[in-house]
């Protein structure tokens, strides 16, 4: 063992020692974060979608009911678990569901359960901006060729919307990899968690804590640059190319005479 | 004659402000109408009611005798049969020119990939676009987005094409363009509503023109007579301005 006063020979040692524990630890931060954006995102994405699902005047009474009781369905979930810490959330759910429903968890289902569920009640809001952000003319254009809502939203406005807000999802990722670490309350053996056992078995806190910064520094430093890049994808090529041989010219168009008859039709009955 | 479209006693509010008042009017399969007149005279809303973007508030309007704004109507449906160009041209910014010309044939015609987009090719060719068919709407000229927009309604196989002021958001250069494109698509038959400001395609090219002036349909008549020898006043007032703007009144 290193001198107690030997920063660098302990930090060193602890990786010597526990190495394995903080890489472990680090494979299950970035699953939950992962996994917990990923399915988070979807949960967003569907209650955003059937937020904006509009309500006619022509629509039965019925289908009125349904959509104004999932609106308010959508509004509470959000508001909860926007408006409760998810380290609460966690306690919650996991003892909730043992003592009440009688469901034994493993601690990294919960984790993966709580993650997604609170970052979709933030997903929601933040994709909500996202539709809000594309002009209605595009859904106007989209309306005139006769698309329903849902073809709409999936061929047009998500696409556009989503594209927007690549940057808050992006954040949500970076937040979820900090954030997991809360998880370490139901004994999620995530970064912190791992990082915590390590300093208690060597009585070295502040070297394994630091390992653990530096970790997850890397970790979201990695992922925002990655994100650009996928931005950067979705943006596609500065440049399009122009088909050779075609004429390039409308009044040419008059002078070869284009038949547009074929655009003739009877009409009426 | 069967009209295409007949609208009956409109009205449309927007809050306490009525914009259009007990509209009467109707489409004859293949009749090219140009509907006139001065900005907030209700115009585009009048079109925008037609494909339903905007609610009507009272009145109805009939397409081929039912009701569009029954219950049981194929809105969407009807929205394929009557298309719709628009000022601001609202191309999709996500897809090139040939799928902003596809997605309604694959989405609400449910046609081949394929047979969609020979179809979309053939328009594009139609409207002098093909060459920029990979070409994303921000790389474009307007004048090329509105041709777009016009072919990508074209793919649709409209019985009737709204047009509502297609060349107001275009540089003068550009006006011509599509103006041709129009003019083509006129002869060819097709039912046509132009919202516009273009006064010699309204004289030269509509078998009908309409003046409307606050919310009402002052002058409905062929062009001959709206532009030799309106019977209003108000019409003679406003052509008055738009032709010959320096002319003391």
């Amino acid at each position: 063992m290193p001198d107690s006063n030997a920063f660098g020979a302990w930090i060193v040692y602890l990786l010597q020692k526990d190495g394995m524990l903080f890489l472990r630890g680090t494979g299950v931060t970035m699953l939950v974060a992962i996994t917990g954006t990923v399915i988070g995102f979807v949960i967003g994405l569907l209650v955003a979608v059937a937020r904006t699902i509009p309500i006619r005047p022509e629509d039965g009474a019925v289908k009125k009911g349904l959509l104004r009781m999932l609106r308010f369905l959508m509004a509470a979930y959000v508001e909860v678990f926007r408006g409760t810490p998810m380290i609460v959330q966690a306690v919650v759910i996991y003892y909730g569901a043992m003592q009440y429903m009688g469901i034994d968890m493993l601690p990294l289902t919960a984790a993966i359960i709580v993650i997604s569920i609170n970052t979709g009640a933030y997903m929601a809001e933040i994709i909500r901006g996202g539709i809000i952000s594309v002009d209605s003319g595009q859904t106007e254009g989209a309306q005139s060729l006769g698309m329903t809502h849902w073809q709409t939203m999936v061929g047009v406005v998500l696409p556009q919307g989503v594209r927007n807000i690549m940057p808050s999802i992006g954040n949500e990722f970076v937040v979820n990899i900090k954030d997991s670490s809360v998880l370490n309350i139901i004994s999620v053996t995530e970064l912190f968690f791992n990082a915590k056992s390590t300093a208690g078995t060597f009585y070295h806190f502040f070297e394994a804590y630091l390992i653990a910064a530096a970790i997850y520094l890397v970790l979201t430093f990695t992922t925002t640059r990655l994100l650009r890049l996928v931005e950067k994808r979705m943006d596609g090529p500065e440049n399009y190319t122009v088909i050779p041989g075609s004429q390039t010219d409308v009044s040419a168009l008059v002078k070869l005479n284009t038949d547009l008859s074929v655009l003739k039709r009877g009409g009426g009955d | 004659m069967a009209y295409n479209i007949e609208i009956r006693h409109l009205r449309k509010d927007f809050g306490n402000h009525t914009v259009l008042r007990d509209i009467d009017f109707s489409v004859s399969p293949g009749d090219v109408v140009c509907i006139i007149g001065a900005s907030g005279s209700g115009k585009s809303t009048l079109l925008r009611c037609i494909n339903l973007l905007e609610r009507p508030s009272g009145g109805s309007i009939l397409f081929h005798g039912e009701d569009i704004q029954s219950r049981a109507f194929q809105v969407a449906s009807y929205r394929a049969r009557v298309g719709m160009v628009f000022q601001q041209f609202n191309l999709f910014y996500n897809m090139t020119a040939l799928e902003n010309c596809v997605i309604g044939q694959m989405k609400v015609l449910k046609r081949s990939r394929a047979e969609s987009e020979e179809k979309a090719g053939l328009y594009l060719e139609k409207v002098g676009m093909l060459p920029y068919s990979n070409a994303k709407p921000r790389q474009l000229s307007g004048g090329q987005k509105q041709r777009v927009a016009i072919a990508r309604a074209l793919c649709m196989d409209p019985e009737v094409l709204l047009f509502d002021e297609p060349t107001s958001a275009l540089d003068p250069e550009m006006v011509g363009d599509v103006l041709l494109v129009m003019r083509d698509l006129a002869k060819s038959g097709l039912t046509m509503l132009v919202v516009t400001h273009e006064m010699a395609f309204a004289r030269d090219v509509s078998h009908r023109v309409v003046f409307m002036d606050d919310g009402v349909i002052v002058e409905d008549d062929v062009p001959g007579v709206i532009f030799n020898s309106p019977r209003q006043p108000r019409t003679r007032e406003f052509l008055h301005r738009i032709l010959r703007p320096n002319d003391p009144q």
